[in-house]
């Protein structure tokens, strides 16, 4: 089998393409200088990032409030969510790995529970328990509860529900390596809990720290399932892309698709180097 | 030394978190569209418990219909992720050495770092009638006038089983790898073709990489909503899209909440169905992936 034969090889070759094609094509034409984004190619512009809207009729994404506020309502939900992800996560990972108690293995497995329930049943249910719960309180307190209503803080919630898995694998795998008699050492030398914690367990543990809130910001940012079904009026950057491909977009969403792109790249090598750096 | 009322607190400030989430989140969340899915309206604003949404599912067609179509499909489309990835995850795991190992690997987690939309759009700018290909072919000469591709099944299954590949390379490749060469070398020395080596050999190896690859991806495609959305149009069909449309269109949450707990059924049963058939546990499939 250490001869691959002729076709094999081709196969392989094909299959990068398939893999590359999609993004290549949504790359290449933000550039194009269209209204549409479809070929012909009509020559090379930059009017899709930083256009005023004077030559095809829609500004470019830089320029255009609609973009601005998406990725800014993105970025409302994704550092919340991987602050805290990273904070519970820890927490978390803590108890999988140092604490002792009955009904450990159930809380492991309940926490392997958010992977395996679809985005979409996740968003539905998280929707319809605090509309209760705000209902409830509502009539208790005669106040209005808008953070428990559809909007930004439901959307970080939903969220959190299956990052939060997610972060505490990451931090549990981490802790799991490390080598307990160094912290032996450290209460030997006399130093207090809270100190061992700050300069010996943390430091060891700060590439899964980094890599789960990466992580949880990635997801965050392009996590749709469950979004869509918690989302109130602002609408976070995959929303406001579904919209515009319902509806047939300008080459803008090609321009948008392209930053999301090289972000992705930026934060995948950043994860490559602190995991490479953590070996 | 800490007492052991200090120490249950300590216990308890850590568990504290791990509760809240949990059961604010995963727990409360799930009894709540359980009780709501069996809830009917009896009139305008009274609500009483009864099993009507679930008959409703199963005397109006399209309902049962699109749950069976997202069923079958999810299963037709794992299997072909299935066909497509293993010669791959074989070539990354067995042929592949070194540097190239590593980097065909990272080519093939690239494009899924990218979100699922920005996928879909390039399928999209593919696909539609005015799109790459039609624009190629009409070019090259191979048709005259221009081909819609988009907004069909084959659109649908092409960007589901795409957004699945990852998931299926990855643990095919990790079972793959602990395969030892001597005995595939066996394999052929005592007479066995390729095809033999493959069936009796490399395929029962790969089992747990087939099981965990096959599940995730049939769990991401049934709950998948934007690429049967946006690839199929009106053609799509897909058992999400009824949720979305009972709880956000059309208000009307008991009915589907019932479609939630029906769609959370039939992807706990099929995973468990997979665990079951292969003999492997939750936590080991997910450890695959």
């Amino acid at each position: 089998m250490n001869r691959p034969s002729f076709a094999w090889k081709l196969y392989i070759a094909a299959f990068y393409l398939f893999l590359f094609a999609p993004l290549l094509i949504v790359a290449i034409f933000a550039f194009n200088a269209s209204p549409f984004p479809s070929p012909p190619w009509r020559g090379f512009t930059l009017e899709w990032f930083t256009g005023s809207g004077s030559v095809f009729g829609k500004p470019g994404i830089l320029m255009d409030p609609i973009w601005l506020d998406s990725i800014g309502n993105s970025f409302k939900v994704a550092v919340p969510v991987a602050l805290l992800a990273v904070l519970i996560g820890t927490v978390n990972a803590w108890v999988l790995e140092r604490a002792e108690f009955p009904g450990k293995t159930v809380l492991a497995m309940m926490m392997l529970w958010p992977l395996v329930i679809p985005g979409v049943v996740l968003g539905i249910s998280i929707l319809a328990f605090f509309s209760r719960v705000a209902n409830g309180l509502e009539d208790w307190l005669q106040t209005d509860l808008d953070m428990l209503r559809p909007g930004l803080p439901l959307v970080v919630l939903g969220q959190l529900s299956f990052i939060l898995t997610i972060a505490t694998l990451i931090i549990a795998a981490r802790l799991r390596k490390f080598d307990r008699s160094l912290e032996e050492a450290a209460f030997d030398l006399g130093a207090s809990r809270a100190r061992v914690l700050r300069t010996v367990t943390l430091p060891f543990l700060s590439p899964a720290l980094i890599g789960a809130g990466l992580v949880a910001l990635l997801m965050s940012f392009e996590n749709f399932n469950t979004t869509l079904m918690l989302v109130g009026s602002d609408a976070p950057l995959p929303i406001t892309m579904y919209g515009q491909m319902r509806e047939g977009a300008t080459p803008a969403i090609n321009a948008v698709s392209l930053l999301l792109m090289l972000g992705v790249g930026g934060i995948a090598s950043v994860f490559a180097l602190t995991s490479k750096a953590g070996r | 030394m800490m007492t052991k009322s200090a120490q249950r607190l300590t216990l308890f400030l850590l568990l504290a978190p791990a509760i809240l989430w949990l059961g604010l989140l995963i727990v409360l969340p799930h009894v709540e569209i359980l009780v709501l899915s069996f809830s009917e309206r009896v009139a305008p604003r009274v609500y009483a418990f009864g099993f009507g949404n679930y008959l409703e599912f199963f005397t109006e067609p399209l309902y049962w219909r699109t749950f069976a179509r997202t069923a079958g499909m999810s299963i037709l489309v794992t299997a072909l992720t299935l066909v497509l990835a293993f010669p791959i995850a074989l070539y990354i795991a067995r042929v592949a050495q070194g540097r190239l190992k590593a980097m065909l690997l990272l080519l093939c987690l690239l494009p899924f770092w990218v979100s699922e939309l920005v996928r879909t759009l390039g399928w999209m700018m593919i696909l539609r009638e005015t799109g790459v290909l039609s624009y190629v072919l009409q070019a090259t000469g191979l048709t005259a006038e221009r081909v819609e591709f988009l907004y069909n099944d084959g659109a649908v299954i092409l960007g589901l089983v795409y957004g699945g590949l990852l998931f299926m390379i990855v643990p095919l490749a990790n079972a793959l790898e602990s395969l030892e060469p001597a005995v595939v070398e066996a394999g052929f020395d005592l007479g066995g073709s390729r095809w033999t080596v493959l069936r009796r050999i490399v395929i029962p190896h790969a089992m747990p990489g087939i099981v965990a690859g096959s599940i995730i991806v049939f769990m991401l495609t049934v709950g998948n909503f934007a690429t049967p959305v946006l690839l199929g149009g009106k053609n799509g069909l897909w058992f999400t899209e009824q949720i979305y449309a009972q709880f956000i269109t059309r208000f009307n949450w008991p009915q589907g909440a019932a479609f939630g707990m029906l769609l959370l059924l039939l992807s706990s049963a099929i995973v468990w169905l997979g665990l079951r058939l292969t003999g492997q546990s939750l936590g080991t499939t997910l450890k695959q992936a």
